[in-house]
């Protein structure tokens, strides 16, 4: 049986850990609030963003725009968002698996963007392709952020490189649940819904066909912005909840040793007095 | 009869009230928009966005933008909108002494001239929006 000192010694490193876990939840907590706020900000840009789609799409038609046409090739992209930093639950594996699932159930000519390192290094472990990464978006991701990856995902998919890009990434949906979800983003396909006045009744300006030249990048920077703001919010609670665990366990753990220590003092004081004892018998 | 106006940029809803006519900086010169306009749907240009409520104007500087009318409704969506009021004029002034000195460098990569060129106009923008609320404000009329 370990010794005193040594049970000594390892409640005082439990303790010190205690202290970490818990101040990291507490951190993830505040992180989390603003993550949130930050994620329901961007719903009305992007709501707007798409009923306007709506109506220039219903004027328009659906084969206007290379961004808006469907392909015949098979080629995909995945982009997948992962966290920078680890310490985050379950979220980043469960993502990744996500992933591979996706890649095996559907083969053929694939290639990966990554977001964030531990997804990019996951990857790259299981010696998926990664066309290229993105990391230190941070805790508070601006919209101009995401517009180089944006950019360089829809230029990647005007050159033709790729044939339809989704992105993967862990849906927040309750502190306690996060989910990794797939979603097309390109090649786009607009809602039908103009919230009652038909497109054509509207005048557009200069005509439809410049509205959605401007429209379109957007709406896929948005998407991509949206991604990103859902999974940093999925990343702070994970990272609450896994923190607020390890804290627990902690506790059981100092609990434990604690009791262990006791009895082991206490053998150690019997041991000593029946020494006592017996050496006194001897005299 | 008053107009509800909303401008959403991707990181906040900006404004969202009742007011009495929208003056936007459309791509082919200044538009505004009364009640009853005509559904309309248009790119708007970088440029000074004024907001005319009870007799007092408000001022947006707003960048890469949409204008969508519906007949009850007016929405503006731009990349950024940024409010007169909360505009730092001195920090505009930086930004525009900055962006003055990278554009009289002599050798410049064409992607650097265009990104110089729009911090420029951006500065100056900001700048004008900064100056004409100042100067045009809520404070001014009474």
């Amino acid at each position: 049986m370990a010794t005193q000192r040594e049970i000594r010694r390892r409640i005082a490193s439990v303790r010190n850990i205690k202290q970490i876990t818990r101040a990291m939840q507490f951190v993830a907590a505040s992180k989390l609030k603003r993550a949130q706020d930050a994620t329901l900000a961007a719903r009305p840009y992007s709501d707007k963003l798409e009923e306007v789609l709506a109506d220039v799409a219903s004027v328009l038609g659906g084969e206007e725009h290379p961004l808006l046409a469907q392909r015949e090739g098979q080629r995909r992209c995945l982009v997948v968002f992962t966290t920078d930093r680890p310490l985050a639950g379950a979220l980043n594996a469960n993502v990744v698996r996500f992933s591979a699932r996706e890649i095996v159930e559907h083969p053929g000519e694939l290639a990966v963007v990554a977001v964030g390192r531990k997804g990019r290094d996951a990857l790259r472990r299981m010696r998926v392709p990664i066309a290229a990464f993105f990391l230190n978006f941070g805790d508070r991701p601006s919209f101009a952020d995401v517009l180089p990856l944006a950019r360089l995902i829809t230029d990647d998919y005007l050159a033709g490189t790729y044939d339809r890009i989704d992105l993967i990434f862990p849906r927040f949906i309750s502190t306690l649940i996060q989910r990794p979800e797939l979603e097309r983003l390109l090649p786009i396909r607009p809602s039908t819904d103009t919230r009652g006045i038909p497109g054509n009744q509207f005048i557009f300006e200069p005509d439809p066909g410049a509205v959605l030249e401007q429209l379109l990048p957007r709406y896929v920077a948005i998407r991509v912005y949206q991604a990103v703001l859902e999974s940093a919010a999925s990343e702070q609670s994970s990272r609450m909840v896994a923190m607020k665990n390890a804290t627990e366990n902690a506790e059981d753990l100092i609990e434990d040793l604690t009791l262990t220590y006791n009895k082991v003092r206490q053998a150690n004081i019997t041991r000593e007095m029946i020494e006592i004892a017996s050496g006194a018998q001897a005299l | 009869m008053p107009i509800r106006l909303d401008i959403v940029t991707p990181e906040r809803l900006a404004y969202s009230d009742d007011v009495d006519e929208v003056v936007c900086p459309g791509i082919e010169g200044e538009l505004g928009i009364l009640p009853h306009h005509a559904p309309l749907l248009t790119t708007l240009g970088l440029g000074a966005l004024k907001i005319r409520k009870d007799g007092e104007d408000t001022f947006f500087a707003i960048a890469g933008g949409f204008l969508q009318v519906r007949p009850d409704r007016v929405v503006v969506m731009a990349e950024t909108a940024e409010l007169g009021s909360e505009i730092d004029l001195e920090r505009a002034e930086r930004a525009r002494e900055e962006a003055g000195r990278t554009l009289e460098a002599v050798e410049l990569e064409p992607e650097d001239l265009a990104r110089a060129r729009a911090r420029l106009q951006k500065a100056l923008l900001r700048i004008r929006v900064a100056e004409r609320h100042r100067r045009e404000g809520p404070r001014h009329h009474g």
